[in-house]
């Protein structure tokens, strides 16, 4: 479930170290400041690169408008789960490297003057797996926006469940999806957009439950990773498999929007679905 | 992610279906046919006494193994290929099975078996996977791993169950949705969302039950509940055993590591609040004794639904969403008391722990 999608043509996502970085796609040098004024978008190309929450939330809202809530919550560790080395000193490590206490980042913004709850995952936090505290956060993210009558927004980006949570992340599935049916029945806009990757268990819960599904170019979205695809079926698979632009042929996204038009097309939608 | 070829590997498999650590009890076995099969060729000679004592050796050595399985053996008793299946437990204790086909958008999944049933004194929309049990069946069902027109079969069903207030019983079996080109292109990921939406707000009483393999979210996809439970040698987990390892050890050889770390044995599910309820198996398991399996399925589930159908409609959805909305409440905060903004809802205990039956997934 927790499969972290590396597919072949998109290995090293993250943005490469130094002054001078050389486009991961299209092999173009780009100067670092110019790849962050495009929003971490190659120029030559529009590759879009993996963002962390925090570059996620300065990009999408009005300048100091992002309250978070919930900021401090903490997986508890409930099955003492170890493999290599132990689920606490996962933790620990990726808090250090980080500087975040889990995989997404909820709170209330602003999109264009336009007041929203908003739910950003981080795929540099374990790859963005969803275990209880993103399970919580996503849930209470859904009721805030009951409350107060906002539209909700989610930034997907994960590889799936937490596998060192067990059943325990397994079952944040059900919680987030009871807790967007609720939004669902109070009347509430609720948008995704799908950033790469968007795979497992939280594509088959609260990624895929918006009214209005929006993804980023080239993302990844899928349930099962693609090398087990390929391993299962013993086929290589097709060109642009699962790709965003896959999804939107097959009927499953309702908008590709590149990274520089997210704000206005968001802002576009909360104003059609304005009661 | 999910692991199709169940029951593949190495030590479940084998012509005489015999696992690892039921080498010797499967001698026993084997002694007591052929000194019966002796006995009745040779009229005269008597060797019920020889019989009885391996027999009661037979009785011990079920009961030492069977009852300190470890998860990894709990696994392969899960896969084990003569574990009853949907089908069989359909035949032994529904009555006027009525099945119901196709999801009226794509097909009919061979791997999710739906119908009306009469179970345990109710009448009741079964849903549940089925495995298949010969090559041609497995085949046909896909060895139980769904594609997105199973989940919306069970879907379409479970929304006409609850249309006439029939309860639902799901029985979960499964390694996993199926990881193909074709579930992808159908969208199975959302298939499985809209399932585990849907189930949410039903309003009718839905038990679900794994009874053999819970797979991760294609199990789930069937398995939102007011009760849930797990047989004895059942398991119910994120992702397979192997495919776990494969990720986090790097090798598929740490299955049986990651089956302990996963906690994924029915009893640790319980004391984590994830399921309300173990159902005992036969001593030896399910595979020994499926009439005694199916009879004691048939007695959780019985008495689930005569629990559930005391509630007035809205406490039952109230009830569960509650428990969807508790589940897995294992997070702490380090935010000193006030300072942190305020839960949304009704607040809860910050340093939550699952109190009691919280269960569902």
């Amino acid at each position: 479930m927790s499969e972290v999608p590396t597919p072949p043509a998109r290995r090293n996502v993250e943005v490469p170290e130094g002054l001078w970085i050389r486009c991961v796609q299209c092999g173009a040098m780009i100067y670092r400041r110019i790849l962050e004024e495009e929003l971490h978008v190659c120029p030559e190309c529009d590759y879009h690169y993996r963002i962390n929450a925090r570059a996620r939330i300065a990009q999408l809202n009005d300048p100091g408008t992002f309250e978070e809530f919930l900021p401090d919550l903490e997986s508890s560790d409930p099955l003492e789960f170890k493999d290599r080395i132990s689920y606490r000193e996962r933790l620990a490590q990726v808090k250090a490297q980080t500087g975040e206490t889990e995989a997404i980042v909820v709170g209330k913004g602003f999109i264009k003057g336009r007041p929203l709850i908003m739910g950003v995952m981080n795929p540099e936090f374990i790859m963005g797996s969803m275990g209880a505290v993103v399970g919580e956060k996503v849930a209470a993210a859904a009721e805030r926006a009951i409350n107060e009558s906002l539209p909700l927004l989610m930034v997907t980006c994960s590889g799936g469940a937490r596998m060192m949570e067990g059943m325990v992340s397994l079952v944040q599935m059900a919680k987030t999806s009871a807790a967007i049916a609720k939004l669902d029945e109070s009347g509430g806009l609720y948008i995704v957009v799908m950033t790469d990757p968007t795979t497992a268990g939280v594509a088959a819960s609260f990624a895929f439950l918006a009214d209005v599904t929006l993804a980023e170019p080239g993302a990844l979205i899928g349930f099962a990773g693609p090398r087990v695809i390929a391993n299962t079926i013993k086929a290589t698979l097709p060109e642009g498999f699962q790709r965003a632009e896959f999804m939107l042929e097959h009927g499953f996204v309702d908008r590709i929007v590149h990274r520089r038009d997210l704000r206005s097309e968001i802002a576009r939608i909360i104003d059609y679905c304005n009661k | 992610m999910s692991n199709p070829s169940s029951g593949g590997n190495g030590s479940a498999g084998g012509m005489t279906h015999v696992l690892e650590f039921e080498k010797s009890i499967a001698k026993m076995e084997q002694e007591i046919r052929r000194l019966e099969a002796l006995q009745a060729a040779e009229s005269g000679k008597d060797y019920s006494e020889v019989i009885a004592g391996i027999r009661e050796q037979l009785q011990k050595a079920l009961k030492d193994s069977y009852a300190n399985l470890t998860a990894w053996e709990k696994v392969l008793v899960a896969r084990h290929p003569k574990r009853p299946l949907l089908r069989d437990y359909i035949r032994l204790i529904a009555k006027d099975f009525c099945e119901l086909h196709g999801d009226r958008l794509y097909g009919d999944d061979k791997a999710i078996v739906c119908g009306f049933a009469r179970l345990g004194g109710h009448r009741v929309m079964l849903v549940g996977h089925q495995k298949g049990r010969d090559t041609r069946e497995k085949i046909e069902a896909n060895f139980g791993c769904a594609h997105p027109e199973g989940y919306r079969k069970a879907l379409q069903k479970m929304q006409l169950a609850a249309k006439f207030n029939v309860p639902i019983v799901c029985l979960v079996d499964t390694p996993g949705a199926y990881p193909g080109v074709e579930a992808e292109e159908r969208g199975i990921a959302r298939a499985i969302a809209v399932n585990l939406m849907e189930m949410s707000r039903l309003g009718t009483p839905i038990v679900a039950a794994v009874i053999g393999e819970g797979g991760s979210g294609g199990a789930l996809g069937i398995a939102v509940a007011d009760q849930v439970a797990v047989m004895e040698h059942a398991y119910y987990s994120v992702i397979s055993p192997e495919g776990c390892a494969a990720i986090l050890w790097k090798s598929g050889e740490y299955a049986s590591r990651a089956a302990e770390s996963l906690r994924l044995t029915p009893s640790h599910l319980k004391k984590l609040g994830l399921i309300d309820e173990v159902i005992p198996e036969p001593l030896g398991g399910a595979h020994r004794d499926p009439e005694g399996a199916a009879h004691a399925l048939e007695a959780w589930i019985s008495k689930s639904l005569r629990d559930l159908r005391r509630l007035k409609p809205e406490t039952l959805l109230r009830r569960r969403y509650e428990r969807l909305r508790q589940l897995g409440a294992f997070f702490t905060s380090t935010a000193a008391p006030g300072v942190e903004p305020k839960a949304p809802s009704r607040s809860r205990p910050r340093r939550a722990k699952a109190t009691t039956p919280l269960a569902t997934e």
